[in-house]
C-alpha cells in the first residue's frame, strides 16, 4: 500500500505544455480535513496542480488518491477566480445553489432541506432569488461557494477566489471562508497569489518553486482560530509569512539568476 | 419617514398629471415621425418636387385609412407577414439545429465557413431564377428564397453562439458532474440564446425584405409587394407611398416583437 489514510497522495504526476515541463514525477501527500493554501512563482503551475488534482485538467502521467480511493470516487467541488462567468446568469442565485443538488438526482424537496440546512449555518444578508448580475462582486463569489458547499464535498478548491474582488471585500471574504472552514472541516485546497492571505487562512501553506515544479517547504502554521484582522500583525504571524516570503524569494531569485 | 411620505407624494402627483420625463420621452419619440411629415408636407405645398411625384402627406394617409379600414390593404400585409412566418418557420427548424451541429464541431465549422460566407455575401434576390427553377412560380418559390436567406443568418449566429461559449461556465458544470449531454442543454444551450435570438431577429427582418422583393418580381397575386409595384404602375401615388409606410410598420413592429422576446427571455444577456 502506497497510498496512507487519510491523505490527498499526489503520485508520479507530470505534465507539460508544449514541450515545457511543468510537473515531472511530483510526489506529494496532502494531510485530507485540512485548510491548505498553495503558493508558488508565477508560472509554476498551481492552478494546474489542483486542476489535475481535481480532475478538471487530465495529467500526463500520475494518479491522484483520495485516502485511498481514485477520484471518480470522491467528491469534489470547485470555486473559480472568475465568479461571474462560473455562475449561471440565467438562474436565480438559488437555483444556481440548487444546481449540483439537481445534477445529483435528488428531488426538489431534499434540494430544499439540503440548501435550507445550508443557509441556516451560513445565513446571507441578500437576496438570493435575484439574479447573479444584478448582484456584488462579493455576493457572487459567496454564491459560488455556497453552491460548492452544498453537495458536502470531500474536498474543495479555490483557485484564486478572491483576487477579482477589492481589498475590503477580500478580508470580509476570507472571514467567511474561515467560518466555513471552521464549521465544515471539509479539506480545502486554496490557490492563492496573496501570501498574507495564504497563511492567514491555512493550516498549511504548500510552497512550490520554479518549473519544473518541485515542493519547496510545507510550511505548518500553527497559529490559532479564529484568525481575525488583527491575527495579521501578530508576531507569530509576521514570522511565519516572512519565513514563506524568504523561500519565496530564494525560489524565484534562484530561477531568475540561471 | 419624510422619504415614504415623498414617495407618496410623488406617486399621487403621477397618477394626477402625466410625469414629466414620460412626457418628454413620448415627445422626443414622436419628433422624428412629426418632422418627416411636416417636411413631407413642406416640399408638397412648396412645390419643391412636381406633385406628380409626391402626392400630400394627409391624402397619403387619408387614403392608407381608408385602405386599411376597406381591408384590402389589411390582405395584403397579411399576406406578405404570413409568407414571412412560414418561410422564418422553416429557417427557424433547419436552422438552430444546424448552428448548434457546427458550432459544437470545430473541423466541420472550418470546413464549411467558407460556403457560408460565400451564401451569405451573395445577393439573395440573385437566387430568384434558380428558386423559380427548382419550386416553380407559385408561392413556395418565394417561401423557399427568404427561407434560405434567413437559413444562412440563423446557422451563422448560433454557430457563432455556441462557439463562444464561456468555457469556465461549461467547466463549472463539468466539475459539478454534470455529463457532456447534461452540460450541452444546461448550460451551452442557454450561452447561445442570446445570439441565437440575435440571428432570429436579422432573419425575420432580412425575410421581409427578400418576401417583398419576390412578390414584386416573381409574380405575386397578393402581398405588400404586389401592392407597391402595381400602385407603381397605375400611378396610384398616395397607395404607393401609404404600401411602403405600411410595409416598414410591418418591418418595424416585426423588430420590436423580437427585440421584447429577446429581453424578456435573455434577460442576462450583456450583463
Amino acid at each position: 500500500m502506497t497510498q496512507a489514510d487519510g491523505f490527498i497522495s499526489i503520485r508520479n504526476l507530470s505534465k507539460s505544455f508544449d514541450g515545457t515541463t511543468v510537473y515531472d514525477t511530483f510526489n506529494f501527500d496532502l494531510p485530507s480535513k485540512r485548510f491548505i493554501s498553495i503558493f508558488g512563482p508565477n508560472g509554476c503551475g498551481k492552478s494546474t496542480l489542483i486542476n489535475m488534482i481535481s480532475g478538471l485538467m487530465p495529467m500526463d502521467r500520475g494518479e491522484v488518491l483520495y485516502d485511498g480511493k481514485p477520484i471518480k470516487a470522491t467528491k469534489i467541488s470547485y470555486v473559480f477566480q472568475n465568479y461571474r462567468e462560473a455562475l449561471f446568469p440565467w438562474m436565480s442565485a438559488l437555483e444556481n445553489i440548487h444546481y449540483p443538488l439537481k445534477l445529483s438526482g435528488l428531488s426538489a424537496a431534499e434540494r430544499n432541506n439540503r440548501v435550507e440546512a445550508l443557509l441556516a449555518d451560513f445565513p446571507v444578508p441578500f437576496d438570493l432569488n435575484a439574479y447573479p448580475y444584478t448582484m456584488s462582486g462579493g455576493q457572487q463569489q459567496t454564491v459560488s461557494i455556497l453552491r460548492a458547499l452544498v453537495t458536502d464535498p470531500d474536498v474543495l478548491f479555490l483557485d484564486e477566489p478572491f483576487s477579482a474582488l477589492d481589498y475590503e471585500m477580500t478580508l470580509f471574504m476570507r472571514e467567511q471562508l474561515q467560518s466555513m472552514f471552521l464549521k465544515t472541516r471539509t479539506s480545502m485546497l486554496l490557490v492563492s497569489h496573496d501570501l498574507e492571505e495564504a497563511v492567514q487562512l491555512a493550516e498549511h501553506v504548500l510552497l512550490l518553486t520554479r518549473r519544473p515544479t518541485r515542493v519547496a517547504e510545507f510550511v505548518e502554521v500553527d497559529l490559532p482560530w479564529p484568525r481575525t484582522a488583527a491575527t495579521v500583525t501578530e508576531s507569530r504571524f509576521v514570522e511565519l509569512k516572512s519565513h514563506c516570503l524568504n523561500i519565496f524569494q530564494r525560489e524565484v531569485a534562484g530561477g531568475l539568476a540561471a | 419617514m419624510s422619504s415614504i411620505s415623498e414617495n407618496e407624494t410623488a406617486t399621487k402627483a403621477r397618477s394626477l398629471t402625466v410625469d414629466p420625463k414620460t412626457a418628454r420621452r413620448w415627445l422626443e419619440v414622436l419628433a422624428g415621425p412629426f418632422a418627416l411629415i411636416a417636411v413631407w408636407w413642406l416640399i408638397y405645398v412648396t412645390g419643391a418636387l412636381d406633385a406628380n411625384l409626391l402626392p400630400s402627406p394627409f391624402a397619403t394617409l387619408a387614403d392608407t385609412f381608408t385602405n386599411i379600414v376597406s381591408g384590402s390593404m389589411l390582405f395584403d400585409a397579411w399576406q406578405t407577414l404570413w409568407r414571412v412566418l412560414k418561410a422564418f418557420f422553416i429557417a427557424t427548424i433547419l436552422g438552430v439545429p444546424a448552428g448548434i451541429a457546427l458550432g459544437a464541431n470545430r473541423s466541420v465549422y472550418r470546413c464549411s465557413e467558407f460556403l457560408i460566407d460565400f451564401f451569405r455575401s451573395t445577393p439573395a434576390t440573385a437566387m430568384f431564377p434558380l428558386f423559380l427553377l427548382l419550386f416553380g412560380l407559385g408561392d413556395f418559390s418565394k417561401v423557399a428564397v427568404a427561407a434560405f436567406a434567413a437559413w444562412l443568418l440563423i446557422v451563422f449566429n448560433t454557430a457563432y453562439g455556441v462557439m463562444n461559449a464561456r468555457p469556465t461556465r461549461l467547466l463549472a458544470a463539468r466539475s459539478m458532474g454534470a455529463s457532456k449531454l447534461r452540460a450541452f442543454r444546461d448550460v451551452v444551450f442557454f450561452e447561445t440564446l442570446p445570439q441565437t435570438l440575435v440571428g432570429l431577429r436579422s432573419a425575420v427582418s432580412l425575410g421581409l425584405v427578400v418576401i417583398v422583393v419576390a412578390e414584386m418580381f416573381i409574380g405575386a397575386r397578393d402581398g405588400m409587394g404586389k401592392r407597391i409595384i402595381d400602385a407603381q404602375i397605375s400611378y396610384d401615388l398616395t397607395d404607393m407611398y401609404g404600401s411602403i409606410l405600411v410595409s416598414g410598420a410591418l418591418g418595424y413592429l416585426l423588430n420590436l416583437f423580437f427585440i421584447t422576446i429577446e429581453t424578456r427571455i435573455v434577460h442576462w444577456s450583456g450583463k
